[in-house]
């Protein structure tokens, strides 16, 4: 190791519209060095990479690799300094096999000779397995971020950058993980990786430069903080325990039950569901955990109603058979439903919060007569929203776009539960929130369960799901285990479930 | 230096106003332009084509007969767009309604006015909805986009037209002339102010921009109609059904194109001919996007489409130019509104040309 740093970062300024990204950033990082940029979403991480990446340019400061200063134009010209990206989403052709999609990423046209024998090579020297002439669609996600890497790695990249690479993972694939990046490193390629996640980064990175509001607060060594101590870095406050806790044992009356759903995906990509059967009693909160793109979007579209689910007995909502209503009709029987999307499924961004309101409550709080929308009775509810779930806006007239991400979800919840369902389905409910609103989230989906309410919690967050639930079940290749008590289980058997039962296309035998 | 454009991250209100008055104020001096180089002169040209319809005797009348289908069907084609469903036939609707509207006022000439005019409008929009639920029909069974199949409907709907007056429906005492007979007292739309050309169809109009208002602005099928456009996936969690959205936003405008289609034969025209309308069902499109979607916006911008229609009469009359004048000005004000709506995105910002500022 050198005393000079692989990349070295001062002043870092990027401005967007209405907001700061990035002010004032410095960053170091020494070759060989597993470096963690850490900070909640909207704290300027993906901003500050895209900067080093390419992608976008500062508006100020100063970029020094291997001590010289350069303005880095693009991503091809990163990749030629030596700088390789793994990217949160995939830029993958579903179509192409995994040799095809590398190649063409590739700039250079001679570098695709021998390109096969190439990928084989790298990806077993670092442990992650890759078929060049599997087509991209039959692979799962654990599999797709491997071309990613290997990709990378090809150019023999100085430093290696990782946008959250573990969320997409079972716990079994991110050990994996690390074990490529610690061997990347020993090897003495530098790793700067990007999570919110504070235990991977405690067992990973040997320093940490935490950002929040798109300026760094503090430098570390993650090893020697607790993860208390991190997160309280991160989001700039005191954390504390949620004051609601779950009432005793569950043994109110069953109120959602499903039976044997089985629901073929129309999308090319999506996930058929299989044989999908639970039931959740009143004051339960089940847990569905998973890996993205494993069926949740379809068992959520399925409760919903938004995709018929086929014989009216294979969903009772409270009793009363559902399979073939739609998502109003479902409201009007007591289920509410939390999209994992906000913008444009959940809720309208170009709405205003009264639209907002209106939009899954007129139903169950009667706000639409005679075909006519009752304005204030509409606003009232709104205001409610606002009011009991502290959603900080200017008022019911705000439009949703101008909400932050809390904000607007503690609002999407808040629309659901203050309609008083007796059933509950939420998905993902504090994706890309910041930790004050997902606290504010996970009480009241306690509090509603507490209330006698049947609450489905589909979550990739274990941590989440292990908090808030009662019983957990786990979706993979559209295919649900069945529930078991989570102090009956723990989180490596889970994260066994998430990656066992997710077979190839056609096996339809296995159970 | 450059001009650049950056996203605003919102939609400014302030440009989605101002947005059409630019437009308009660009449209006046190209149109200034175009005059001089024909060698006109650019004041006085202006006046003839903007002011001078307006000054005339029966102006304002004649600018209400021209706005009075543009109204109609702008409410219906605003209503549609706020969906995302966008019917560019509003034309060929107009056609088939002027055409059932028509055909029944022929068919019972001696029926009493008040059972027969009713009934031919009943006809010409029973008609127009019809012509409109073809394109329902295509895109919800079978995926088709409806900007292809409403236009390629709306040649079909001329052609029909054609067919009628100069085959089974042509005046025997006409001398060959491709038309049919005049229509009988008790079939034509009534003047409202003697001497003038002004009739019923302003009072329809009116009452669709009123009614379309309230369905926007206070129905839950108007909030349907504008969560569909803004969010499919919303509408759809909503519980809003999507191929039913598709129905009604196609009913409505083909129905009030229809009704503009029969007013407007069994008015001012008098009789069915290969040549009902310049072109309103297109013009109607650009004032949909001019009254910003919005049916009171309409009316202000059915007045100066309508506008341009007597302003190209008058630069025919006066100045011996082509009434092609009538489509530049609409086609010059479309491309300019296009262009100004990109403000209320984005913002011009003036730039150096060195890329971001790098302190070495």
């Amino acid at each position: 190791m050198t005393d000079t740093p692989l990349l070295k970062l001062t002043g870092i300024v990027k401005q967007f519209p209405g907001c700061l990204a990035n002010d004032h950033v410095d960053l170091t990082v020494m070759p060989g060095e597993i470096h963690a940029l850490l900070g909640e979403n909207g704290a300027g991480k993906s901003t500050l990479v895209k900067i080093i990446y390419g992608v976008l340019r500062p508006d100020e400061g100063e970029i020094l690799w291997q001590g010289e200063a350069v303005s880095i134009a693009n991503p091809n010209h990163a990749r030629k300094l030596g700088i390789g990206m793994v990217f949160q989403h995939f830029s993958l052709f579903e179509a192409l096999t995994v040799a095809e999609n590398i190649a063409l990423g590739l700039s250079d046209p001679k570098d695709r000779e021998g390109l096969r024998e190439r990928i084989v090579e790298i990806s077993t020297n670092y442990g992650l397995p890759l078929d060049p002439d599997r087509a991209v669609h039959d692979l799962s996600v654990g599999e797709r971020q491997r071309i990613e890497i290997v990709r990378c790695l090809l150019q023999s990249p100085k430093l290696l950058i990782m946008d959250e690479p573990t969320s997409v993972l079972t716990p079994q694939e991110v050990e994996k993980l690390f074990e490529t990046l610690r061997r990347l490193a020993s090897e003495g390629c530098s790793i700067l990786y990007i999570s919110h996640k504070l235990e991977e980064i405690r067992a990973l990175c040997e320093k940490a430069t935490i950002m929040r509001l798109g300026r760094v607060v503090a430098h570390c060594d993650p090893r020697e903080s607790s993860a208390k101590q991190l997160a309280e870095l991160m989001i700039g406050m005191e954390l504390k325990p949620p004051s609601a806790m779950r009432a005793g044992a569950v043994d109110g009356p069953p109120r959602l039950e499903v039976s044997r759903l089985t629901l073929v995906s129309d999308d090319q990509f999506g996930t058929s569901l299989r044989e999908i059967s639970f039931s959740v009693r009143g004051g339960e909160i089940l847990g569905i955990g998973g890996i993205a793109g494993n069926g949740q979007t379809e068992l959520m579209d399925a409760l919903s109603g938004e995709v018929y689910s086929g014989k009216p007995q294979t969903i009772l909502i409270d009793g009363v058979p559902a399979g073939h209503m739609g998502p109003s009709q479902r409201r009007t029987i007591g289920a509410s439903f939390v999209p994992e999307e906000r913008n444009g499924h959940g809720a309208v961004s170009a709405m205003t919060l009264s639209e907002n309101a209106f939009l899954s409550g007129h139903i169950r709080h009667s706000l639409a007569r005679l075909g006519l929308i009752d304005h204030g009775k509409t606003t009232e509810f709104a205001q409610e929203v606002i009011r009991v779930f502290d959603v900080r806006t200017v008022g019911p007239k705000a439009e949703a776009r101008a909400l932050s991400g809390g904000n607007l979800q503690k609002f999407v919840i808040g629309r659901e539960v203050l309609q008083k369902p007796k059933v509950l389905v939420v998905s993902q409910p504090t994706w890309g929130v910041d930790a004050g609103a997902a606290a504010a989230i996970h009480q009241a989906i306690i509090e509603l369960a507490n209330e006698g309410a049947a609450v489905v919690l589909i979550s990739q967050d274990l941590d989440e799901i292990f908090t808030l639930c009662d019983n957990i079940a786990v979706i993979a290749g559209g295919r649900l285990s069945a529930p078991k008590a989570v102090s009956a289980t723990s989180v490596s058997e889970i994260g066994i479930l998430m990656g066992g039962i997710s077979d190839p296309v056609g096996d339809s035998h296995a159970a | 230096m450059q001009l650049k454009l950056e996203p605003r991250g919102f939609q400014s209100k302030f440009w989605s106003y101002a947005s059409p008055v630019l437009a308009i104020a660009l449209t006046i001096a190209t149109m200034a332009v175009i005059f001089l180089v024909l060698g006109k002169d650019p004041v006085i040209s202006l006046y003839t084509f903007l002011i001078e319809p307006l000054v005339a005797e029966n102006g304002a009348t004649e600018l209400l007969v021209k706005a009075s289908p543009l109204i109609l069907m702008g409410v219906g084609i605003s209503l549609a767009y706020r969906a995302n469903v966008w019917d560019i036939g509003a034309e060929g609707e107009f056609t088939i309604g002027a055409l059932f509207g028509g055909g029944i006022g022929l068919a019972f000439p001696d029926l009493p006015f008040s059972l027969l005019f009713p009934l031919m409008l009943i006809a010409g929009m029973i008609g127009g909805m019809l012509w409109a639920m073809l394109v329902a029909l295509l895109r919800t069974q079978f995926n088709a986009n409806e900007i292809l199949t409403s236009l390629m409907l709306t040649y079909i709907a001329q052609l029909i037209l054609i067919y009628m007056v100069t085959g089974p429906w042509r005046d025997p005492q006409g001398f060959g002339f491709p038309q049919t007979a005049m229509f009988s007292a008790n079939a034509t739309n009534p003047t409202i102010i003697e001497g003038t050309r002004l009739h019923l169809g302003i009072f329809f109009a009116l009452a669709a921009a009123a009614a379309g208002w309230l369905l926007l602005t206070r129905s839950l099928l108007g909030f349907q109609l504008r969560v569909q456009g803004f969010a499919p996936r919303a509408a759809r969690f909503a519980g809003f059904k999507e191929t039913r959205l598709v129905w009604t936003a196609l009913a409505l405008t083909g129905g009030l194109a229809g009704i503009a289609g029969t007013l407007e034969v069994s008015g001012p025209i008098g009789q069915l001919t290969p040549q009902i309308s310049p072109g309103y069902g297109y013009t109607a499109i650009i004032v949909a996007f001019l009254g910003r979607l919005h049916p009171i916006g309409v009316v202000f911008a059915a007045l100066l489409l309508g506008l341009s229609y007597l302003g190209g009469e008058a630069a025919q009359i006066e100045l011996a130019l082509p009434s092609a004048v009538t489509g530049i000005f609409q086609g010059v004000l479309l491309f300019y509104l296009l262009g100004c709506d990109t403000l209320i995105l984005y913002r011009l910002r003036l730039r150096s040309s060195r890329p971001a500022a790098l302190r070495a």
